[in-house]
């Protein structure tokens, strides 16, 4: 099974970013549980700043699976093929990540679209974590 | 020193949980219903979860001191649908890179690529995971994204 239909998607094609956040202290923890990464940096403060941190931050693969989410929100759950991300810069509680695309390939395929993407996420005008994707669409 | 490039370690068994997929999918913020119910599919980057199957044998020893090592990039290759709930999966971690780069502040940084395949019972190549991890120079340096 594939992913949405390709219609309408082409090189070029943005969707409207999305604002995720602020992000709290307990989203940290609650990725923690989900994912099994049990580093404390990202929960405890007093051992964020004793590592020299000003404060708990995310695991950068929270911010991961938040871009994630987004673009499978685009190009749906069941047509990912590969998302390979690239960890950049810290997010503290409070932040506020804008998620961002644009489709950077389109090439049929006997199986179907395969469409590649470029993701970002950013706190402000700094990128958190960037991403490429493919989803197989129908069509 | 670490585990040399090849090196791997014993297999290990992933069974994909639709309860876990849930919990992750919540973390994740996704209300998609693709992931509820009894034929929910993975998220993309779900198989990090994969580390809770992991035994200490299953893991490939890096060598890196921990003070210093970040998570420089990770991906993901799904060969077809991604996993489903109830799925089972046989994972081997292995060494595929290691090599080394003058840090920007002196120093060397290291860096190593580990990459899990995911299989099915009948030995088809499901997914794989690969993630890129760097030491950082001994001396400065506080910089640097990762978590």
């Amino acid at each position: 099974m594939s992913g949405a239909p390709a219609a309408g998607i082409e090189v070029g094609t943005r969707p409207p970013a999305r604002d995720i956040g602020p992000l709290t202290t307990r989203m940290f923890v609650r990725y923690a549980g989900a994912s099994g990464d049990f580093n404390p940096i990202h929960y405890d403060d007093a051992m964020a700043r004793s590592a020299g941190y000003p404060s708990v931050f995310a695991q950068g693969m929270l911010s991961a699976a938040l871009l994630s989410g987004y673009a499978v929100e685009w190009l749906g759950a069941d047509g990912v093929r590969r998302f390979a991300v690239r960890f950049r810069e810290q997010v503290y509680p409070g932040d506020v990540l804008t998620c961002s695309g644009v489709v950077a390939s389109v090439r049929a395929t006997d199986e179907g679209t395969l469409v590649g993407v470029e993701l970002q996420a950013t706190v402000g005008e700094r990128a958190a974590v960037t991403a490429t994707a493919e989803f197989l669409l129908s069509g | 020193m670490g585990a040399p490039v090849g090196s791997t370690g014993d297999e290990y068994e992933v069974v994909v949980e639709r309860g876990k997929i849930a919990e992750f999918a919540a973390a994740m913020r996704s209300e998609d219903p693709a992931y509820a119910g009894p034929d929910a599919v993975v998220p993309p980057t779900f198989l990090a979860s994969a580390t809770l199957w992991r035994p200490a044998s299953g893991q490939v020893s890096l060598g890196f001191d921990r003070k210093r090592l970040l998570h420089g990039e990770q991906e993901y290759v799904f060969h077809g649908p991604p996993p489903r709930a109830g799925q089972r999966l046989r994972a081997v971690d292995r060494v595929t890179e290691r090599y080394s780069k003058p840090g920007r502040r002196g120093g060397e940084m290291s860096f190593a690529v580990v990459v899990t395949e995911f299989r099915d019972d009948d030995g088809r190549l499901v997914a794989e995971a690969r993630g890129t991890f760097i030491e950082r120079a001994a001396r400065p340096a506080t910089e640097g994204g990762g978590s």
